[in-house]
């Protein structure tokens, strides 16, 4: 993964709230086995109709959109399933960070695996940057993860936090196998005092 | 003494592996269930580091989400299905994974067939690349949902970077009504605190009315625990659980039996034991819920009628429900029952067990279904489907008119072909009714195996307790007589 530098773009405007997951990638899309390709299928259902034309009225189909790296959402943004498609998909298209004023769980956690900032403003803050988007729909926002602020075109800025951990391997674009797999002794210390309670290639 | 601690920090301090300040803990995995759809790239990104399983004995799989629910002697139409269900095969058989695959006598969802076959016991730590794991948690188990990096680590360590969450209890006072299923408890839930209300949390659910439900019912609330933003749902172990374990194939035998039950018994809370956060539901309270609207928070009893956005004090609130009731094409104050349906799906990890079955089942006997409405049922897994078969449920179903399915999570998420066409109607024992969950602009009511079976009868949606009465009550559609 790549460290995670500060980046500045204008924003894509998405303000409702429980934004779940089939919306971000509807599970058609899941029988790929790859990773890769998804950035076509984000929010398919919002933003094709059903003969696969764009809908003119949804956000990522207005012009100047494609390309811009911050999403801005209302509340509990990918609320359901665990399909790390979703932060694919995100990524494919060119998203570097979501504002929110909260993160389902399992979304936020996958989102930092993948480079995404799961950035959870307090809700004046989101106001505000939901104000000065709409006042100019080209405003931009610098994401500073280091800093730990996403700072508005008027100068001022909104702060946010990311766990240590989570911020630490993001901006050193490490990743967290590489930590667990350096504890495989103390694994093999917890199996050793801890027997496996089912054998699951044969019934007890 | 030490101090009093939840059924979740017993379990969770049990597994930790590791811990250092200020970065999350080491968490060990008892078990990993692992299916087709969210696997594939994990098992790649074990290739591309050269690494093996390491516990492929703590492992297990089986195909169920794209996997079709038609005739296992036919092939797999779809080809980017039938490629994902191939490459689980090759990757079980390559890191040597037990697999229940298509033609396996055990296949079947993944959430049924953990507890089914004994492998799902209490005490233990169980994940899968899949948010309904919560499902476990019935058995006292901690049982969560991950995404695909973490299925990557749990296959390559057997452990997981976790962050402690919080504990909420959902205590549920007093009984069921007759009637009133444990999805009802759920889905009451959801209504009053939101989908996003349990986030950062572990549900525990206690209290009488959940003592009193069986082992299936106690799944079905759990495994809804992510509709409610909580990632995991408990129920600490007690004699209804350990005599749905017992005998099981996987689960102890003999002197083990006897080691594990005298662990078992000293999970539950203690008395005194504090939680984070908690709410109360009066079970006799409780009519049938169903859900209204596009997520499934958005519910009422079904007598209930479709709120007005404009009383939504919250303008996000009012938002959202003008959002929903246009992808529902429902208006402000009108009633759900006797609203027409196009489809009745009976199936899914929330209720697709043998008493889910047996439930709708009472309803169709003796009943035709509206011959306007395709009922779908499918059971959780080959071992339900074998049982049901043996019970002549299969015989009620397929003589009430309802098709009779393999084993599958068919049209929960309408990947392997089972869905919804645009604008139509489902009534659904399945757990997400996101815009297009069941087929792109497909609209979803959610709700209990009893309403489902009874809206098939009726045509429309409808309260088995009164299902005499509601049959005939269907509102006509455009282009069509008084049904």
């Amino acid at each position: 993964m790549t460290p995670l530098a500060a980046f500045t773009s204008a924003v894509v405007p998405l303000l409702a709230d429980d934004v779940d997951t089939d919306q971000i990638i509807p599970a058609r899309f899941l029988k790929t086995t790859d990773k890769a390709g998804l950035g076509d299928s984000l929010f398919a259902d919002w933003r094709y109709d059903a003969a696969g034309a764009p809908r003119p009225g949804f956000v990522l189909n207005r012009p100047g959109m494609p390309g811009r790296q911050v999403l801005l959402a209302g509340d509990n943004f990918g609320a359901g399933s665990s399909r790390e498609h979703a932060p694919w998909a995100l990524t494919a298209f060119g998203f570097r960070a979501v504002l929110a004023t909260s993160f389902a769980d399992i979304f936020r956690a996958n989102a930092l695996k993948n480079g995404l900032l799961p950035v959870a403003l307090d809700p004046a803050a989101h106001a505000r940057v939901a104000d000065l988007v709409e006042a100019d729909p080209d405003a931009e926002v610098t994401v500073d993860l280091a800093a730990g602020t996403v700072t508005l075109p008027d100068g001022t800025a909104a702060s946010f936090e990311i766990d240590p951990f989570s911020r630490a391997m993001l901006l050193e674009g490490t990743d967290e196998l590489g930590y667990l797999l350096a504890r495989a002794d103390e694994v093999a210390a917890y199996e050793a005092a801890h027997p496996a309670r089912v054998d699951t290639t044969a019934p007890a | 003494m030490a101090s009093p601690s939840t059924l979740f920090a017993k379990l969770w301090d049990r597994h930790v592996v590791a811990e250092t300040p200020g970065h999350p803990a080491v968490l060990y995995v008892d078990l990993h269930l692992v299916h087709e759809v969210t696997s594939p790239q994990a098992f790649a990104g074990l290739a591309a580091r050269g690494l093996k399983v390491r516990r492929p004995d703590l492992t297990v799989a089986t195909a169920d989400h794209s996997t079709p629910t038609h005739d296992r002697a036919l092939p797999v139409a779809d080809e980017l299905a039938a490629a994902q269900i191939r490459k689980l095969e090759k990757n079980c058989a390559e890191h040597g994974i037990p697999l229940h695959g298509m033609r396996s006598p055990h296949q079947g969802i993944v959430h049924v067939i953990g507890p089914e076959l004994g492998l799902t016991q209490p005490g233990m730590t169980i994940v899968c690349g899949d948010s309904h794991t919560a499902t476990h948690g019935a058995l006292g188990a901690l049982a969560f949902g991950i995404g695909t990096s973490e299925v990557e680590h749990v296959l390559a360590t057997q452990t997981l970077l976790q962050r402690r969450p919080g504990t909420y209890e959902v205590r549920v006072e007093g009984r069921l009504g007759p009637g009133v299923a444990a999805k009802d408890v759920i889905l009451a839930l959801l209504a009053r605190i939101g989908i996003g209300g349990g986030t950062g949390h572990v549900f525990e659910y206690t209290g009488p009315a959940i003592r009193a439900l069986s082992m299936e019912q106690r799944m079905t609330i759990c495994n809804m625990s992510i509709e409610g933003g909580a990632r995991a749902g408990m129920v600490a172990p007690d004699d209804t659980t350990f005599e749905y374990v017992a005998g099981r194939p996987y689960a102890p035998k003999g002197a083990a039996w006897d080691r594990a039950l005298a662990d078992w018994r000293t999970l539950p809370s203690d008395e005194g034991a504090g939680y984070d956060r908690s709410v109360t539901i009066d079970a006799a309270a409780l009519e049938p819920m169903v859900t209204y609207g596009t997520n499934p928070g958005m519910g009422l009893p079904i007598t209930g009628r479709v709120p007005d956005p404009d009383h939504a004090a919250d303008p996000a609130r009012r938002q959202a429900l003008r959002k929903a009731l246009a992808y529902m094409d429902l208006r402000p104050g009108e009633p759900l029952l006797g609203h027409p349906v196009d489809v009745v799906f009976i199936g899914s990890c929330t209720n697709s067990r043998i008493s889910d079955l047996r439930q709708a089942a009472a309803v169709l006997a003796g009943r035709t279904v509206d011959p306007r409405v395709r009922v779908l049922v499918v059971p959780g897994s080959q071992d339900v489907k074998r049982q049901a078969e043996a019970e002549g449920l299969a015989e009620v179903f397929r003589a009430a008119g309802a098709e009779w399915r393999e084993a599958g999570c068919s049209m929960c998420i309408a990947m392997n072909g089972d869905q919804l066409a645009p604008g139509q109607y489902a009534v659904s024992t399945s757990n997400r009714n996101f815009e297009g969950r069941q087929g792109a602009g497909g609209r979803t009511f959610l709700a209990s195996p009893l309403t489902a079976a009874a809206s098939a009868v009726a045509g429309a949606v409808a309260d088995a307790r009164r299902l005499g009465e509601t049959v005939g009550a269907r509102w006509p559609r455009p282009g069509e007589g008084v049904g």
